[in-house]
């Protein structure tokens, strides 16, 4: 009986997963487990896709000569990265603090930061895989064209990743419970992708909406990703205005970040 | 005897919430193999100070060693020496039990055998059951095996027994014996003074974020004879010997008020009663 307490196992090093990579791919499960943001974050965007695709009748000039689905795919990306990091993480973080996981963690040698380190790998996958979709589908089944600019293509999703896991973070150092949290993240959430352009793509927005919205995270994110899909190396103005959201919501995030 | 590196050695702790002093010059030494208790009224610091032990919170004076090593300066050695079982923490709702307990796992350089830890604590059927579905119970005795299972030479259970039925609380006992059997040092939090009489080595007694007494549970109920006893006749139990010790002074003027509550004590064993006499001179 109490040699079950003691008796030690030898586990061989190679056999032993270390403690992230089990801790990434238990948040994993769990996010698949929880699959509502998982529809929003990935299904909804390239539902909507199919639905713009199945409407979309050649370039339109009112749309600065895209077509109805090529002028949407950058929003619907926008879309995806905004849901996983601000529906998703703050829910989860918030939530973790509020029923004392991150305490628990933070009494195992591990420690709470690698959960949150683990957290974000996560989202980003998830990201990722929904943008790779979004992509995929469109060349596919409706014939947009693969980014002609990858390399601009890849920062601009990296960048407004960043932006947005920073106003995440915030959003989840702030909330005290993941109902607040989930409530914030909502109402963050709307406007920035009204500017992104999910009501009336920019191209039909007035200059001075448009200027608006290219300070905002979202419609900066936008903007860049349709310039790199269209060939152009994004403008210098916008990778910086996100990368700036990224690194000031980031730090202030940290700042305010409490384990309980 | 003296080279002897103790499992947990406190000097003069101070921790301030705010103005709220919680723990204030406390010291005490817990020997490694033995069962220690620690015991006193809501709010007398009892929670702080294990919580300082675990590297949860940052001492303001006073220094914290756990088997020599600091658990606030040497975060990760402290931690993987000492396995905690916290008050009113939960685990994700669709996590497994044998998931939680293989994440645990692989936080520690050393690690139980968990499909052991999981026959001893009943749980080798809910094994694939997720923490929502599992019972009260369940969910106490996961967190006893997630306190367990990096191997922990310290362990620290933080209200262990609160909420159990009478027979869950004798195999929690059982536990903490098995445990001790098997070298490990049992740090237990308790508002039970019979839990303690019956399971504790030594057992300091907390009031005000101080140790009002600390020794043996017979050497407390010595001195608390010897201090005039319970203020009514009959052999002094632990319990009443908690009432004597951590009295305010002067405490004659309610010792019979103290009399009566420890008689209502004796039958509900809960120390709560003591917080009533305080609370009542204050």
């Amino acid at each position: 009986m109490t040699a079950a307490l003691a008796e030690p196992i030898s586990p061989t090093r190679d056999r032993r997963r270390s403690a992230f990579a089990t801790l990434v791919r238990t948040e994993a499960i769990l996010n698949v487990r929880e699959i509502i943001p998982l529809l929003w974050g990935t299904g909804f965007p390239i539902a909507l896709l199919v639905v713009m695709g199945a409407f979309s009748s050649g370039p339109d000039k009112s749309l600065g000569g895209f077509s109805l689905v090529a002028s949407y795919e950058p929003i619907l990306i926008a879309f995806s990265i905004a849901t996983f990091a601000l529906q998703g993480v703050p829910v989860v973080l918030a939530g973790y603090r509020e029923r004392g996981i991150l305490r628990r963690l933070n009494a195992t040698p591990v420690g709470a930061g690698r959960l949150l380190g683990a957290q974000l790998t996560v989202c980003l996958a998830f990201t990722l895989v929904s943008v790779v979709g979004i992509v995929v589908v469109g060349r596919l089944a409706f014939g947009v064209a693969l980014p002609g600019q990858p390399a601009g293509f890849c920062l601009a999703v990296v960048l407004a990743a960043a932006a947005m896991l920073g106003l995440g973070l915030l959003v989840a150092a702030l909330a005290r419970t993941g109902r607040v949290a989930g409530a914030a993240g909502t109402m963050l959430f709307l406007p920035l992708m009204f500017f992104a352009g999910l009501w009336t793509p920019q191209a039909t927005m007035s200059a001075a909406l448009r200027r608006i919205g290219d300070d905002t995270p979202l419609g900066a994110a936008v903007a860049a990703l349709q310039h790199s899909m269209s060939g152009q190396w994004p403008s210098a103005s916008g990778l910086a205005v996100l990368a700036g959201y990224a690194v000031v919501l980031g730090l202030l995030a940290w700042r305010f970040f409490r384990w309980e | 005897m003296s080279a002897v590196v103790p499992a947990l050695d406190i000097a003069h702790l101070r921790k301030t919430y705010g103005r709220k002093v919680a723990v204030d010059d406390l010291s005490l030494r817990v020997a490694e193999g033995e069962i220690f208790g620690i015991l006193g009224a809501n709010g007398a610091g009892k929670t702080t100070t294990v919580e300082c032990a675990e590297g949860l919170r940052r001492p303001d004076g006073g220094s914290v060693r756990v088997f020599g090593v600091d658990p606030y300066t040497d975060r990760r050695a402290a931690r993987a020496l000492v396995g905690a079982q916290l008050q009113e923490s939960q685990l994700q709702d669709k996590l497994t039990v044998a998931e939680a307990l293989s994440l645990y796992a692989s936080f520690y350089p050393e690690q139980a055998d968990t499909e052991k830890l999981l026959a001893r604590l009943g749980l080798t059927g809910a094994r694939n059951t997720r923490y929502k579905k599992l019972s009260g119970g369940q969910k106490q005795r996961l967190s006893i095996a997630l306190a367990l299972v990096g191997r922990p030479r310290l362990v620290v259970f933080d209200e262990l027994t609160t909420g159990l039925d009478p027979a869950a609380r004798r195999e929690s006992w059982q536990l903490v014996r098995d445990l001790r059997d098997d070298g490990a040092t049992v740090l237990l939090v308790t508002h039970y003074a019979d839990e303690a009489e019956r399971l504790c080595d030594q057992v300091a007694l907390f009031q005000a974020g101080r140790v009002a007494a600390c020794g043996r549970p017979a050497e407390l109920i010595a001195a608390a004879e010897a201090a005039g006893g319970a203020g009514y006749p009959g052999r002094l139990t632990l319990d009443d010997a908690i009432v004597a010790l951590t009295a305010d002074r002067p405490a004659d003027r309610r010792s019979a008020a103290a009399g009566r509550l420890t008689s209502v004590a004796l039958s509900t064993n809960e120390l709560s009663t003591n917080e009533l006499s305080t609370g009542e001179a204050s």
